[in-house]
């Protein structure tokens, strides 16, 4: 696909959750629990409220009768703030400081007083019914000319258990919230940005890592298309497949509207109750309904089972806006025969309709009143077709296709926390900010200064494991074996099931130097790395594997086996080395560093060959 | 300069060089603050701002009006003020007290579905600004709307002193129809409020067989069901957290659950109908209310000299030290009214034990039995509004008047 015949442009906001200690608005530890660790549970309601200029109008009171009931749990780990029993306390400052390196890094403007806002969510994920959000710097430079918008410091909204069920766990971990100018015109342009600024957050060394504390939402839109917010993307390597995805779909949603138009196509009025049609069918589904109604598509035939995405077509998205009325989705004549509904029925009902092969027709079951409801959302969405791309905001199937969640925000329903005060940001305050080293450039100092292969130097630079790396160059240990270990050893380790997070900074350095001095074999630093991590003093997990085999020991164990295959190293010679390796090894691993063996087998087959 | 700015012009600013748009909100602590069209305020240099175009003409307010339902019954609200009629003030960013008893019935629609009412503005202060002169005419208004045939009265109140006008009220008033007092510990503007719940039970207690002075507010920090406390017995226990109100040395006298807003009135309520209409809205303010502790030099107990009355929230039993006994034998002696209660606020006064006990009691001290001491303190106003003769004084007070004081205590605690 050209890209720029289109006018692709994508924006992203990227959410990335901060390693502070304690949370945003309160004192608790940023740590996150399983759910079976739950201390306590309490229900709520929550209630839209009147807009701070105090407008209201019906169906906003009609909406403030929605009760809506939420479940939460609660922990050792969380408190009153998190419950919303508390007020806030003041903006955590380690969190604002982290901010404010990051927008240093963006050469951002950061604002002069920054006012903690109230952004209205009544979808449960927050106990007071808003996120707190605050504006931190703007007007930031990416390489390559694209731009940051903004940055703000955001409280982590609880994570959904199920259902309407949260975990309050994470509720108000810091976040910054990252947003692009719509600057990128290419989908492999929006995943390397993204890459770019992830880059950018670790090097800070104070962010979270893993899987959920970084979330991308990507806005695209073409040229002729609508602006299409699609929240939530984890993995960045779909980034590129979501975005081209999107711009298929606007692609494919603008070449059906023009062929709607082109056949004069409409939108039919009125809703036919079929369900007498259906009284004997075998659909399952169409049987159970209590009532069956049609909503007619003059001129849709064919275009309602167009794909527009993989996996998802015209009739996908009518059945997205259905949902919303809690309904399983829609039938259509496009993809009729099927289901259990016969081609007899089907001709029977566009009989019964009096509609041409050019028209489709929709089919609605359940409920009267659902079905109501699921007439009018077709009509609606049926109706958006003729004018191409609905503005959205959507959701990532699995894959990279996305589906409709919900109409985007008008301008945000921002309210002051008033329970919070603005934080002044000083001139002296952002001179004292520092600009982390990227890890780019800190990798390309690896390979300089420590010698690292190229590889190994990216791959470390990286890492979670950094700072471990860190201490144990800093403590002389050599880079290729401290990488080696943080890397490999302990991936292993913990793949092994092994609490390496235990593992202190320190006691790798004792493990590592132990071994670089061959007072333990470095065959041997898994398990002692094991044992510490699994209770035991570094020191004496280093003990208890030092001078396993001393270099007499090693020396006379190696003569009796070169020795008892006399014929065969003199028949080798030197190409014995390999095979008695591992006759020697059988008896010391772990007592003795493989190199040293392999040292003194050599110079005892030299002897007897 | 930012000065003559007012709310909602649009002004260009300058953050640290960026260039900023914006709705001028105000000027505070110095800096402007602006709205972003993002929705965000930022605080920016005032002098960095100019103007880019003037506010617009405010919209007129929207009309509203509450739709009765003539067949429900007829229910009062007189609003004081209080979290629960709290609104931002987007000028200061602050909370504040001025909702009228329309704006709460906008704002919590469901109470038309309870009761057909008629509200009265008696004040929009936070509670610690009430004085007995608003106890009074809070009495008083009450006393009209129950005369004038409303079937129950809803206060809505500030929680911080909700207990000193619940209990003010039980002694002024005979109250033949429930008059519940409600509040809210999270303010209005947020999803979250209290508000709602609490608001819609204290509307079907007042509809219901209760015959007093009531508190209603959550019982649980969950959504689930309303205590009602009696209104000399009841104490706000938390700063902040929803159930903060709690019964002392006696169960709430009724639950209301949500959202069913069934109500369930233990024994122990009065009920509709028991008393006559009356109001004795006579108060002497000239009463103290003093927490003693270890080391308080007696010029603290002399400091009340002149006060009708004064109420020790002694320690354990009811004391203070050996040192103060003095001073408040010159206070009685003088003609003070001297009423002991507990800082253990759970539990009976008992000055017989101790020496100090004695000697109190010697002095002329009246043990306040069980009373909470603000209901102890509501009372000696009351009492001494209406009661000059010492010993009649002393009766009345270790007198049950409005279940203030139980003479057995449960075992329950």
């Amino acid at each position: 696909m050209d890209y720029d015949e289109i006018g692709l442009k994508a924006g992203i906001e990227i959410h990335q959750q901060l390693d502070t200690a304690e949370k945003l608005f309160c004192r608790c530890p940023t740590r996150l629990r399983q759910t079976e660790e739950h201390t306590g549970e309490f229900f709520r309601y929550l209630h839209a409220t009147v807009s701070e200029m105090g407008e209201i109008d019906r169906a906003a009171a009609e909406e403030m009768m929605d009760r809506r009931q939420f479940r939460y749990f609660t922990y050792d780990t969380t408190c009153l703030i998190e419950n919303d029993e508390e007020p806030p306390a003041p903006m955590n400052q380690e969190a604002l400081g982290i901010a404010l390196q990051i927008a240093r890094t963006f050469s951002m403007h950061p604002v002069e007083q920054v006012h903690t806002m109230r952004k209205l969510v009544i979808d449960g994920s927050n106990t007071s019914g808003f996120q707190r959000t605050a504006l931190v710097a703007m007007g930031g430079v990416l390489p390559g000319g694209g731009g940051v918008e903004t940055i703000c410091l955001e409280e982590e909204a609880a994570q959904r258990v199920e259902g309407s069920t949260f975990s309050l766990d994470r509720l108000g971990i810091p976040l910054v919230e990252i947003t692009t100018a719509p600057c990128m015109h290419t989908p492999e342009e929006v995943q390397s940005t993204a890459e770019y600024i992830g880059m950018v957050l670790r090097s800070t060394g104070r962010v979270k890592r893993g899987l959920g504390t970084i979330r991308q939402d990507i806005n695209v839109s073409i040229r002729d298309g609508a602006r299409v917010e699609i929240k939530g993307v984890q993995e960045l390597d779909l980034i590129a497949e979501v975005v081209a995805r999107e711009a298929l779909r606007q692609t494919n949603l603008l070449a059906i509207r023009d062929e709607l138009r082109a056949r004069n196509a409409t939108v039919d009025d009125e809703t036919h109750d079929v369900t007498a049609l259906f009284a004997e069918t075998r659909s399952a589904i169409l049987k159970r309904a209590k009532v069956v109604l049609a909503v007619i598509l003059p001129g849709y035939a064919g275009l309602v089972g167009r794909e527009i995405q993989p996996g998802r077509r015209l009739g996908s998205e009518i059945s997205d806006y259905v949902k919303k009325c809690g309904l399983g989705g829609i039938f259509h004549t496009d993809e009729l025969p099927a289901y259990g509904v016969t081609a007899d029925e089907v001709a029977g009902l566009r009989a019964h309709l009096g509609v041409a092969d050019e028209d489709a027709v929709l089919l609605i079951a359940g409920s009267r009143e659902r079905c109501e409801c699921g007439a009018r959302q077709s009509r609606l969405r049926a109706r958006l077709a003729l004018e191409g791309v609905p503005e959205e905001t959507r959701k990532m199937l699995e894959g990279g296709s996305t589906a409709y969640m919900r109409p985007l925000p008008g301008a945000a329903r921002m309210y002051p926390e008033t329970d919070v005060f603005p934080v002044t940001i000083t001139d002296a305050d952002w001179t004292a900010v520092t600009v982390p080293e990227l890890l780019s450039d800190l990798a390309v100092r690896f390979e300089e200064e420590l010698g690292l292969d190229p590889g190994l130097a990216r791959q470390v630079a990286y890492s979670e494991r950094l700072p471990l790396f860190r201490s144990a160059v800093d403590a002389g240990i050599g880079a290729t074996l401290a990488a080696r270990t943080v890397l490999a050893t302990l991936k292993e380790l913990g793949r092994e099931g092994v609490a390496v997070e235990r593992i202190a900074a320190m006691d790798l350095v004792l493990v590592l130097r132990a071994a670089e001095e061959g007072r333990v074999a470095r065959e041997a630093v898994p398990d002692i790395l094991g044992a510490i991590a699994g209770g035991a003093v570094a020191g004496d997990a280093v003990e208890a594997h030092a001078g396993g085999m001393g270099d007499e020991e090693l020396s006379a164990l190696v003569r009796r086996i070169v020795e008892e295959r006399a014929a065969f190293v003199q028949e080798k010679g030197m190409r014995a080395l390999g095979p008695l390796m591992g006759v020697v090894m059988e008896e010391a691993r772990g007592k003795v560093d493989g190199r040293k063996v392999s040292e003194v087998l050599r110079r005892e087959i030299s002897r007897l060959a | 300069m930012s000065e003559g700015y007012s709310t909602g012009d649009i002004v260009a600013a300058s953050c640290r060089g960026h260039p900023v748009e914006g709705i001028y909100i105000t000027n505070r602590d110095g800096m402007a603050v602006i709205k972003l069209g993002s929705g965000y305020n930022i605080g920016v240099d005032p002098d960095s701002c100019t103007l880019v175009r003037a506010a617009p003409p405010a919209a007129p307010a929207g009309e509203f009006s509450v739709t009765q339902d003539d067949s429900l019954p007829d229910l009062a609200i007189i609003s004081t003020g209080g979290t629960i009629a709290s609104k931002i003030d987007y000028r200061t960013g602050a909370v504040t007290s001025r909702f009228t008893a329309d704006d709460i019935l906008r704002a919590i629609p469901g109470l038309s579905t309870i009761g057909r009412y008629r509200s009265e503005v008696l004040a929009t202060i936070l509670s610690e600004n009430m004085t007995p002169a608003t106890w009074q005419a809070l009495a008083r208004s009450v006393h009209d709307a129950v005369g004038d045939g409303a079937a129950g009265v809803i206060v809505t109140h500030g929680t911080d002193t909700m207990a000193y006008s619940a209990s003010a009220l039980a002694y002024m008033l005979k109250t033949p129809v429930p008059v519940v007092f409600v509040g809210s510990q999270r303010s209005a503007d947020r999803p979250s409020s209290d508000n709602i719940m609490n608001a819609m039970c204290a509307a079907s207690a007042a509809t219901s067989d209760l015959g007093e002075v009531a508190v209603v507010m959550h019982a649980t920090t969950s959504d689930d069901h309303c205590a009602v406390h009696r209104g000399t017995r009841v104490r706000k226990m938390h700063t902040s957290r929803r159930d903060a109100f709690v019964s002392h040395d006696m169960a709430p006298i009724g639950t209301v659950d949500y959202p069913s807003l069934e109500v369930r009135l233990s024994d122990d309520a009065v009920r509709r109908g028991h008393a006559d209409l009356a109001l004795h809205d006579r108060l002497e303010e000239r009463c103290g209310l003093l927490y003693f502790y270890p080391g308080m030099p007696e010029a603290v107990v002399r400091a009340h000299e002149g006060c009708r009355g004064l109420v020790i929230a002694g320690t354990g039993l009811g004391h203070i030290s050996t040192a103060c006994i003095g001073a408040v034998r010159d206070l009685i002696d003088a003609g003070t009214a001297v009423v002991m209660t507990s800082q253990c606020l759970h539990g009976r006064v008992c000055d017989r034990v101790y020496d100090t006990g004695r000697d109190l009691l010697a002095a002329g001290v009246v043990e306040g039995e069980d009373m909470l001491p603000e209901a102890a303190l509501t009372k000696l106003m009351w009492v001494l509004g209406n009661e000059s003769d010492p010993e009649r004084v002393r009766e009345m007070m270790v007198t049950d008047l409005a279940g203030e004081i139980r003479r057995r205590s449960d075992h329950g605690l």
